[in-house]
């Protein structure tokens, strides 16, 4: 296993893994603790909508891929707001407009796409140099973010009328932290693309919500979830020939069924003791 | 003067709908004001409106120099079946968050807040359960930790929406005793849809259904109520008189505004 490591390509995979653990650790538990689950999704799918016209215009799909995921988290917001419709019909247009989007300008694109797949459903040996830089200014920016503002952060994700009534700074919080999101959800993409990224975001989340109940705790235990189930994803999709992005998924579902029996059969011991 | 707030003239419309109307109150340092009204009355419009979470259509609320420090001054406790009892978060942190304001977005609690804490968490008997997270706490436990929320920064006027809805009457008792104990130290403004209980306790009842009557004394008849426009079935505790309010039949359509 070691002599994987000679290869500048697995070396990447590991960096990719480990910068995507800790942004999904941190946002996915905001996410997950305020109930956005489903706006992530929408950012997501959103998102390829740009990954086509770059495509089209031939500049760097997660460039594109930024740019559509921020514009459909504002979007969403601001159907909501303004367009007076309810969250989950603006999310759902948000949605299915960017995968139409993206769809329409790869075939208009012309040749084939080659790496329409690995979009899809990521390619994490795949990533590049740029890919990298930019997984890893999300990823600090985010820890950094999290670090300097958390109680803020806290106060304002429970109780958001308190925090008015308080005077805190809800808007610029409420709009740096969906922009933040995106951006995670957009560096994470090149793991387990566009269809698989929101697990990524929620079942380290879910098994760490088994065994703790405190903001921080589940932060730091998804971070260790989820780098543990890349890796061995990468490591099992690289013997069995297996898509990576896939088999880290199934690897995060084991994970939460693992902690879910262990937590059941703790209670039950607990019981009989 | 002992003002704390003053009222005039209050209105707030939501697009068409009037939700509450030309309300009238001076709230004064050692008031206990209850006030009651039925469902969509407008009581929990009026408590946005006093905390600046609602713009008034017309009116003004004046604040008295007493309250020179409006998001500390005032202690809020919201209705605790709106959060999201799964929040991951641990009732030291809701407590320590009433300390939290303005222009302190690093690090919102000052160097005295873990003394406050210590304080609040000793006078509400909850030192048992503080590092516990919210969502293995009952009714009253919850309501405790919420009123500790309202309580840490040391508020002049407490105010509560519905503090006795998902709790048993047990607990309701100990919370108001708690209030009437509050209240030597602070002004109370307390909504509730329950007139039976709260009579017994505060000094002055309010009748609010869009319009707002006040009543400077707890003692209440039905005649009144009907005349308030504010169909509140009476079921006494305590000194009240022992009477129940049945239903009535008067229209209270919002077109008679």
């Amino acid at each position: 296993m070691i002599e994987l490591l000679q290869y500048d390509f697995f070396t990447n995979a590991l960096l990719a893994a480990l910068l995507a653990s800790i942004s999904c650790g941190i946002i996915g538990s905001y996410i997950v603790a305020r109930r956005m689950v489903f706006i992530g999704g929408g950012i997501t799918h959103a998102s390829f909508g740009g990954i086509g016209i770059a495509y089209f215009l031939g500049i760097n799909p997660m460039f594109g891929a930024a740019v559509f995921a921020v514009l459909s988290a504002m979007g969403i917001n601001w159907f909501t707001n303004r367009g007076n419709l309810r969250q989950d019909s603006s999310i759902a247009i948000w949605w299915s407009l960017g995968m139409a989007v993206g769809i329409i300008f790869i075939a208009l694109t012309p040749g084939y796409a080659p790496n329409l797949m690995s979009f899809l459903f990521g390619s994490i040996l795949t990533v590049s140099g740029t890919d990298l830089l930019f997984m890893g200014v999300i990823s600090t920016i985010t820890a950094l973010a999290f670090l300097l503002f958390f109680k803020t952060i806290m106060i304002i994700s429970f109780d958001e009328e308190f925090a008015k009534a308080r005077n805190m700074p809800v808007k610029t919080f409420d709009y740096l932290l969906i922009i933040l999101s995106a951006l995670a959800i957009v560096a994470s993409i090149r793991v387990s693309g566009v269809i698989l990224v929101l697990s990524l975001l929620t079942l380290p989340q879910a098994t760490a919500n088994i065994f703790t109940r405190k903001f921080q705790y589940i932060s730091i235990a998804s971070i260790i979830i989820g780098f543990v189930a890349m890796l061995s994803g990468l490591i099992t999709s690289y013997y069995t020939n297996l898509p990576s992005g896939a088999t880290i998924i199934l690897i995060l579902t084991l994970f939460f069924a693992l902690g879910k029996i262990i937590a059941s059969l703790h209670s039950l011991f607990k019981n009989k003791s | 003067m002992n003002e704390l707030i003053e009222i005039r003239d209050l209105t707030v419309r939501y697009g068409e709908y009037t939700a509450i109307k030309d309300v009238n109150l001076t709230i004064s340092q050692s008031d206990f004001i209850g006030v009651i009204g039925p469902n969509g009355g407008g009581k929990t419009t009026l408590l946005k409106a006093l905390l600046g979470l609602l713009k008034p259509s017309s009116g003004k609320i004046t604040f008295s120099k007493k309250l020179k420090n409006k998001q500390s001054d005032i202690g809020y406790l919201p209705q605790i079946n709106k959060f999201d009892h799964r929040f991951p978060i641990t009732v030291k942190e809701v407590i320590l968050s009433g300390m939290a304001g303005k222009n302190r977005w690093m690090n919102p609690y000052g160097k005295n807040d873990n003394e406050k804490l210590e304080k609040i968490i000793n006078e509400l008997h909850i030192e048992h359960i503080v590092k516990k997270p919210i969502g293995e706490l009952s009714g009253g436990q919850m309501q405790r930790v919420f009123l500790g929320r309202a309580l840490i920064s040391e508020p002049k006027l407490l105010v509560l929406d519905e503090p006795d809805t998902y709790v048993d009457n047990q607990f309701e008792h100990e919370l108001y005793e708690m209030l009437v104990e509050l209240n030597k130290r602070m002004a109370i403004l307390l909504v509730s849809h329950d007139v039976g209980t709260i009579s017994s306790y505060v000094k002055g009842i309010a009748c609010i259904n869009t319009v707002f009557n006040y009543h400077p004394s707890n003692i209440i008849s039905p005649e009144q109520l009907k005349a308030y426009n504010c169909p509140i079935q009476i079921i006494t505790h305590g000194e009240v008189p022992h009477t129940v309010l049945g239903k009535h039949n008067h229209q209270h359509s919002h077109n008679d505004i």
